[in-house]
């Protein structure tokens, strides 16, 4: 620390006595970025910007709507429809000019997600959705840095703080070990479907920020390893111990490329209901009717004329060496519907969504002149199945 | 005494959404074991069925089938997604 201001401007928490000017130097020297700056993502960049963390990044790609304001606090209606990355960064630079603070105007993906990460210390969660979730734990799993997690819904919300290991050889568990795939979209109603009491996410907010300062600084105890859920109607508070997962990892991309190639947004998604034309009763065929299921998939691999393809994207695991079939990513489906030649033809991709609408096209193509499947919960499902018999 | 073992009922607690379909708490008894605990949650509330929770037996997230004894307390906890 070397001017007079600052330590006037962090006095109040430089004279505590677990805190100190040790505590502030390192929070001076802290790299942080926040992904989402919005209802959770102002409150804990308020407290960490007026605290001192020396460089905080703010990635957004959104802009201000006045639905925001009622919990997004650092905006104004001036601010309506500009960048919020750089709107939060403006505000919060007038708040404390002596850190550097950098706005990222831009929509995280697998493509961009790593080198925001790595070129931070830890990463503050503070997404709207679960498959920028996902993806941010996976990027903080591969990489390695501690992901300071939080969430909400209606009344009540969740802190935790993954992937963190205070001694070398801890044991640190992620997103993954509590829940190991995404929810499809339509599982669990977002805020803009269910609501949001908007203090909560400052309350949230203001924790995860609480969280990281901790983790910085080496005070206190983190949630490490620890969800809390928090009621705003009842204030009760209910912490749980997590523990890490045997199959988690597999479910993570297992290198940085396989990341980049991994499709997030589908993970989550339902298959598109606009693909089956509900106004031709000819081509339409409910999207049940593809699907088949494990044991019955198994036993269809052992007959001959059976097309088997995997509509994933390249990279993406668990990688399949069990059984003979064909990739045709579903991306490039379209164009190759007509080489496909087999009477019986099963699609499989990871849960089961991607290949029921790669069904539905071959269908669209060849009618009831095929026996199209699509695997029922995807490959995921397939190999869990495996190991239980095996085992 | 072993017949005490499951008289005690096992108390609930529900978290997020989900407490649309169940309320907030309740306690069921004879539960021998944590899968049997979600077969008869599934019975009495259908919907339950295809949501997606956690199981916490006494502050702890279990992944496994985990067996219940007496006034264990059981979390159900859904992803939440808002920020």
């Amino acid at each position: 620390m070397n001017n007079i201001s600052s330590y006037e401007r962090y006095q109040r928490q430089m004279i505590l006595k677990e805190f100190g000017e040790a505590a502030q130097q390192k929070l001076l020297q802290a790299k942080v970025i926040v992904i989402g700056a919005g209802g959770l993502g102002c409150p804990a960049l308020q407290y960490m910007a007026a605290a001192g963390v020396g460089t905080i990044g703010i990635a957004d790609h959104d802009t201000v709507a006045l639905n925001n304001l009622q919990r997004q606090v650092l905006y104004t209606v001036n601010d309506v429809g500009e960048s919020k990355a750089e709107k939060a960064a403006s505000r919060l630079q007038e708040l404390n000019p002596d850190i550097e603070i950098i706005p990222y105007n831009v929509r995280l993906i697998p493509q961009n997600t790593l080198s925001f990460v790595k070129a931070f210390d830890i990463i503050i969660d503070g997404t709207d959705n679960f498959s920028t979730r996902y993806m941010i734990n996976d990027a903080c799993v591969l990489l390695n840095k501690p992901l300071v997690y939080g969430a909400v819904s209606q009344y009540e919300g969740q802190v935790a703080v993954f992937n963190y290991r205070q001694n070398e050889g801890d044991t640190a568990v992620n997103y993954r070990d509590l829940f190991p795939q995404p929810p499809k979209d339509d599982e669990v109603l977002n805020c803009e479907e269910a609501g949001v009491l908007g203090i909560l996410p400052g309350i949230i907010g203001t924790m995860m920020a609480n969280e990281t300062i901790k983790i910085i600084t080496g005070i206190g105890e983190p949630l490490i390893n620890q969800l809390l859920t928090y009621n705003a109607l009842n204030n009760q508070v209910y912490q749980v111990s997590l523990f890490a997962g045997k199959e988690t990892r597999s479910l993570i991309p297992e290198s940085e490329a396989a990341f980049t190639q991994t499709d997030y947004e589908w993970l989550c998604a339902s298959p598109s209901r606009n693909a089956i034309a509900p106004d031709s009763p000819d081509s339409y065929r409910d999207r049940d009717g593809f699907e088949i299921d494990i044991e019955n998939f198994n036993t269809l691999l052992t007959s001959d004329d059976i097309t088997v393809i995997d509509v994933r994207e390249p990279g993406e695991i668990p990688v399949v060496n069990e059984f003979i079939f064909e990739r045709i990513p579903l991306s490039q489906l379209k164009e190759n519907l007509a080489g496909i030649k087999s009477n019986t033809v099963v699609f499989f991709c990871q849960t089961g969504k991607r290949s029921l609408q790669a069904a539905q096209w071959l269908f669209d193509t060849f009618g009831k002149t095929k026996n199209i499947y699509s695997l029922q919960g995807g490959i995921l499902q397939w190999k869990k199945f495996q190991k239980k018999q095996t085992t | 005494m072993m017949s005490q073992q499951n008289i005690m009922p096992v108390n609930i607690i529900i978290f997020g959404q989900l407490t649309d379909i169940t309320g907030s708490s309740l306690s069921l008894d004879n539960i021998t074991d944590t899968d049997n605990l979600v077969r008869q949650l599934n019975k009495l509330y259908p919907a339950l069925a295809d949501k997606k929770y956690v199981v916490a037996v006494d502050k702890q997230v279990v992944t496994t089938n985990t067996v219940l004894t007496n006034n264990n307390t059981v979390a159900l906890l859904p992803p939440f997604s808002g920020g």
